[in-house]
């Protein structure tokens, strides 16, 4: 029996976890900031996994596209008072186009180099960052306003912010969806599963590709600049390349080529980095270990794991 | 005299040689990834952390192991003997890491060996972080090779000349072995083509597990050589990685002489920059990979796989 | 049917329940004092675990109650980094009631605690972090600044060591706002001493090897080397110089930022002879002596550096004037620790209306390995800064507090 396909692509499962995060800032168990920042690193690691997930492509140098953002975004909002939604627009525009520069540049290479380019490229950003005046270098943009939503809703308070990063966060995950889901969503499958044989059907591979990463560095800004809002500031953090190695690690935990993968792995990571910075250098042990654990054992990630063996799709 | 650019060539002249010295420094770091990657295909994220387990081994060697074993009078390991027995040590560790965990993954994408010994790297820095905090210890420069050369005006401290030596040996040394000699054709073949060579009668997998704990003591031998220069912190590998990774593409994942040509001449760049454009000198090696990478991709000296 | 059930359930709390729940169940009936601070990066040895043993030190030597009411001491894990500040900071303030930030160290941390610190009405001190412009431009009302800052480390060690001959300077400077900042107020004392500056070379942050630097350093000829960076990199230009024989030779390198922790990592035979300038030292007089081996106690040995007396005085200073003022009310608090004389053995002075509290810095020599008697004992007081001599005039404020 065909069951009626639900508006914007939703489906029970996403019904289902929405409504439960719709309901955090009514309770004091689990902390609204903390997932706040969840939802913020959550939308990275989708845009990463949209990249290596499905078009099968490892970016080293994603926080170059997630720190630009937040820094342009925390820039237009404290020094022009453009509204929030106005910044997050800019700051998106922003890292789309840098990721269309450095997509030209990378898609060039393969694996491991293509890898490395995006590396080296991040860098160049991250020495941009610590020299350009408007980034005030180590001390970061500070005190960056949240601002009042399309100039109406006044963000300042926790509870609309959450409510802000919940739709923003949801926004994400629908389009993403929606775009792996999509015809060239399944182009984009190919390529990670057979690159030769997409050539030979007659895709443009390069332009796919291209495509596909500026998508990416744009999710990933959108990601930063809500970061911007969240803690209200943008630093050289942003755009160093432990963040870039972060966020791959929260994919890979969460699980590569799954949708909900990325957003646990986020969870995740973004709660343990929490409950372990008390520890000192247990953190680090601990990210390391589950590293080796996932590698060896759970190559599918958390979430594929589980989507494999109840055999359904997350 | 004249100047250029506001420096004198004598001046000038000093900051090349610094800049020599510091790439011998980089080519003897590279080199052991440059050999794990071009023979292995592996790509040895722990790299960094080997280098400073070799130099944390060299300062317990002096001032911690008379403790643990109670011996009173302070019973230290000289430098030189460390010269020796770090390398083994963490050779010896590393085949252990190769056996049981990176063995599995050979099978798979390069992606999976790359973050197995990432992981591994993270769990080797936090342990010492944990026992040894992020500031570090001093190692002081043996008593034999105190003291420096007067060069028209620059100090050349014999410990850097030291360095140099042994750094250029060791890496011609390896370029021989590998391209020259029948055992490293061996080596050679075991990675282009190990079933045929497996049907010859060679271990290849015992040749592989050996190779990779080479490497894995190359990067401990630097990380001994850098003790008495760069004071001994559990990051120090940290520090250093995308630099060594940077030299290894740049000069071609699979070739030993590219890795060594590209440290040294990475060297003179880097020192060049510090007396030009200074405040740029940590970024130029990534400019001069990505300028390297979209006109040659597989390196300087590479074969495209 | 089930299994998709149970998918979605497992699925949803994966997402939804692991927020770190800490009991949300504070009263208002407890004075609750977080020390937000580097745990285990590059600076957990100036302030770090030392400072939540200090702050909680001060706790138990006030008596663990103040107006009846109980004293809580909690701690948080910065490592440095600004957005764990900020968030760390504002999970204190929201969840776990916290009534003073104290520590903060690493100005970027610093500034972003600061600011959610004032967004909430609630005091924070800092100790750690070093930046005029803490109590300068980006001063806050409810913020103090209590141990020392750039323009004592600039004027402390500049002048003292222009005055004493050595007037040619040559800086390597870290290639940042802190650096940058640390560079132009030295020159600025050196000029107005009667010194001239020959150069400077400005290196990355995190740079591993400085001996080009240094080389360039030798080749101007300055008689002081000045050092116008931090932590690491303040550690690797003083190994690489001794490396390069200016330690000894004609030239001198003189850090304007450096700590006994740093002397320490360091070693004496390195760093014999070189001066730098603290807001407190544990072996000037007999009362930092008793301080410091009740603290050395308490910590494994090691004898306290300033930034770690200094949350140990304020804290003590902070629960005092809940006492004198029957409330912990920010505002009410702040007015009375910028209206009193502050003299509690280890630090004397008093709190100006921009936040900074102006006392004595001192100039340390370190001492030769021969002369040191135990691994805490490596520097001797040469001379003490008047208070008024370390700290920025009001007249030259740029604070929006101070009123013209």
């Amino acid at each position: 029996m065909q069951t009626k396909p639900m508006p914007f692509g939703l489906d029970k499962t996403t019904i289902v976890i929405l409504a439960l995060l719709a309901l955090v800032p009514l309770q004091s168990f689990v902390y609204d900031l903390f997932m706040m920042k969840v939802f913020c690193f959550a939308i990275f690691a989708m845009s990463l996994n949209l990249l290596l997930g499905y078009t099968g492509l490892l970016s080293f140098g994603h926080a170059a596209f997630f720190g630009s953002a937040a820094y342009v975004t925390s820039h237009v909002v404290k020094e022009w008072g453009l509204t929030p939604e106005l910044g997050l627009l800019v700051g998106v525009s922003v890292s789309a186009g840098l990721g269309y520069v450095f997509g030209s540049l990378a898609i060039r290479r393969q694996g491991i180099y293509f890898a490395m380019i995006t590396l080296a490229l991040a860098q160049v950003i991250y020495f941009l960052a610590t020299q350009l005046p408007f980034t005030n270098g180590e001390d970061g943009i500070q005190g960056v306003p949240r601002g009042a939503l399309f100039g109406v809703i006044d963000l300042t308070d926790s509870t609309p912010m959450y409510y802000f990063s919940l739709a923003v966060f949801a926004l994400a995950f629908l389009l993403i969806r929606r775009i792996v889901n999509s015809p060239f969503g399944q182009v984009l499958k190919s390529i990670r599963e057979n690159e030769p044989r997409a050539i030979s059907l007659g895709f443009d591979v390069d332009r796919y590709k291209l495509v596909a990463f500026v998508l990416s560095a744009g999710f990933a800004g959108l990601a930063g600049g809500l970061k911007a809002y969240v803690l209200q500031l943008a630093s050289l953090s942003d755009v160093h390349w432990h963040t870039s190695g972060e966020v791959v690690l929260m994919t890979i935990l969460g699980g590569i080529g799954t949708l909900w993968g990325p957003v646990a792995g986020a969870a995740i990571v973004v709660n343990l980095n929490n409950y372990l910075a008390n520890l000192g250098g247990w953190s680090t042990i601990t990210m390391g270990v589950i590293f080796v654990v996932c590698v060896l054992a759970f190559r599918r990630g958390i979430v594929g794991e589980i989507a494999h063996r109840l055999k359904i799709k997350l | 005299m004249f100047e250029l650019l506001g420096i004198t060539p004598q001046s000038l002249v000093a900051q090349l040689l610094i800049g020599l010295i510091n790439g011998s420094f980089y080519a003897l770091l590279s080199l052991g990834l440059a050999v794990i990657f071009g023979l292995l295909n592996v790509i040895n994220f722990t790299h960094g952390a080997q280098y400073m387990l070799g130099a944390m081994l060299t300062w317990i060697g002096l001032n911690e192991l008379g403790n643990w074993l109670g011996i009173e009078d302070g019973f230290q390991i000289s430098y030189f003997v460390m010269l020796l027995i770090a390398p083994l040590l963490v050779g010896a560790f590393s085949i252990v890491l190769e056996k049981t965990m990176l063995k599995r993954l050979y099978h798979l994408d390069h992606l999976y060996g790359l973050l197995l010994t990432f992981g591994c790297a993270l769990v080797i820095e936090g342990l010492f972080r944990h026992w040894y905090g992020v500031l570090g210890e001093s190692y002081p420069v043996p008593e034999m090779l105190e003291g420096g050369l007067r060069v028209s005006g620059l100090y050349l401290p014999y410990y850097r000349l030291w360095v140099v030596a042994l750094a250029l040996i060791v890496c011609f040394g390896t370029w021989y072995f590998i391209e020259r000699t029948k055992l490293g054709s061996m080596l050679r073949a075991g990675t282009e083509n190990p079933k045929l060579l497996q049907a010859f009668g060679v271990n290849v997998p015992l040749m592989i597990t050996l190779t990779y704990g080479a490497g894995c003591a190359l990067a401990a031998f630097a990380g001994v050589l850098a003790a008495p220069i760069y004071q001994v912190t559990a990051v120090m590998g940290s520090n250093l990685i995308i630099v060594v990774f940077a030299v290894v593409v740049i000069g071609g994942m699979g070739s030993i002489a590219g890795s060594i040509v590209t440290g040294l001449a990475l060297g003179v760049i880097e020192g060049l920059t510090k007396v030009f454009y200074p405040e740029a000198s940590s970024v130029s090696i990534f400019v001069i990979m990505i300028l390297v990478l979209l006109f040659k991709p597989a390196g300087l000296f590479g074969k495209v796989r | 049917m089930k299994k998709t059930m149970i998918a979605k359930l497992v699925a949803a709390s994966l997402v939804a329940g692991l927020g770190t729940a800490q009991a949300a169940g504070v009263s208002d009936n407890e004075v609750r004092i977080g020390v937000l601070t580097d745990l285990s990066g590059i600076y957990s040895a100036i302030e770090g675990p030392g400072a939540v043993v200090a702050a909680k030190m001060a706790v138990k030597d006030f008596g663990g109650k103040v107006l009846g009411k109980k004293i809580v001491v909690t701690s948080a894990d910065t490592q440095s980094k600004a957005d764990l500040a900020g968030s760390k900071a504002r999970e204190m303030f929201e969840k776990d009631k916290v009534d003073l930030i104290t520590g903060n160290v690493s100005t970027a941390s610093a500034l972003a605690a600061m600011e959610v610190a004032d967004q909430k009405g609630k005091i924070s001190i800092v100790t750690g972090a070093a930046s005029l412009p803490i109590t300068n431009e980006k001063c806050h009302a409810t913020n103090i600044h209590y141990v020392y800052d750039t323009y004592a480390l600039s004027r402390g060690t500049g002048k003292a060591v222009v005055d004493s001959g050595k007037k040619t300077w040559f800086f390597v400077t870290a290639d940042y706002a802190f650096g940058h900042t640390l560079e132009r107020d030295t020159t600025e004392v050196i000029n107005a001493s009667g010194g001239k500056v020959l150069g400077s070379v400005k290196h990355p942050i995190s740079t591993q090897d400085f001996s080009s630097f240094m080389a360039q350093a030798q080749a101007s000829g300055a008689q002081v080397i000045g050092l116008a960076n931090a932590g690491g990199d303040t550690i690797g230009s003083v190994k690489q110089a001794a490396e390069l024989g200016i330690m000894g030779s004609k030239q001198t390198v003189v850090p304007l930022l450096m700590f006994i922790s740093d002397v320490q990592a360091l070693g004496l035979k390195a760093t014999a002879g070189m001066n730098f300038t603290v807001g407190w030292y544990w072996d000037f007089n007999d009362n930092n002596r008793k301080f410091a081996q009740r603290f050395m106690k308490e910590f494994g040995g090691k004898a306290p550096t300033s930034v770690q007396a200094g949350v140990y005085s304020s804290t003590m200073q902070y629960l005092k004037a809940i006492e004198a003022t029957k409330t912990d009310d920010a505002a009410a608090v702040m007015k009375h620790l910028k209206s009193i004389n502050i003299d509690d053995g280890l630090f004397k002075g008093k709190i100006r209306e921009d936040g900074k509290f102006e006392h004595d810095m001192y100039l340390l020599q370190v001492k030769a390995p021969n002369e040191s008697k135990n691994k805490n004992d490596v520097a001797k007081v040469v001379k003490v800064i008047a208070a008024k001599d370390a700290t920025l005039p009001l007249s030259e404020s740029k604070c929006k507090l101070v009123k013209k």
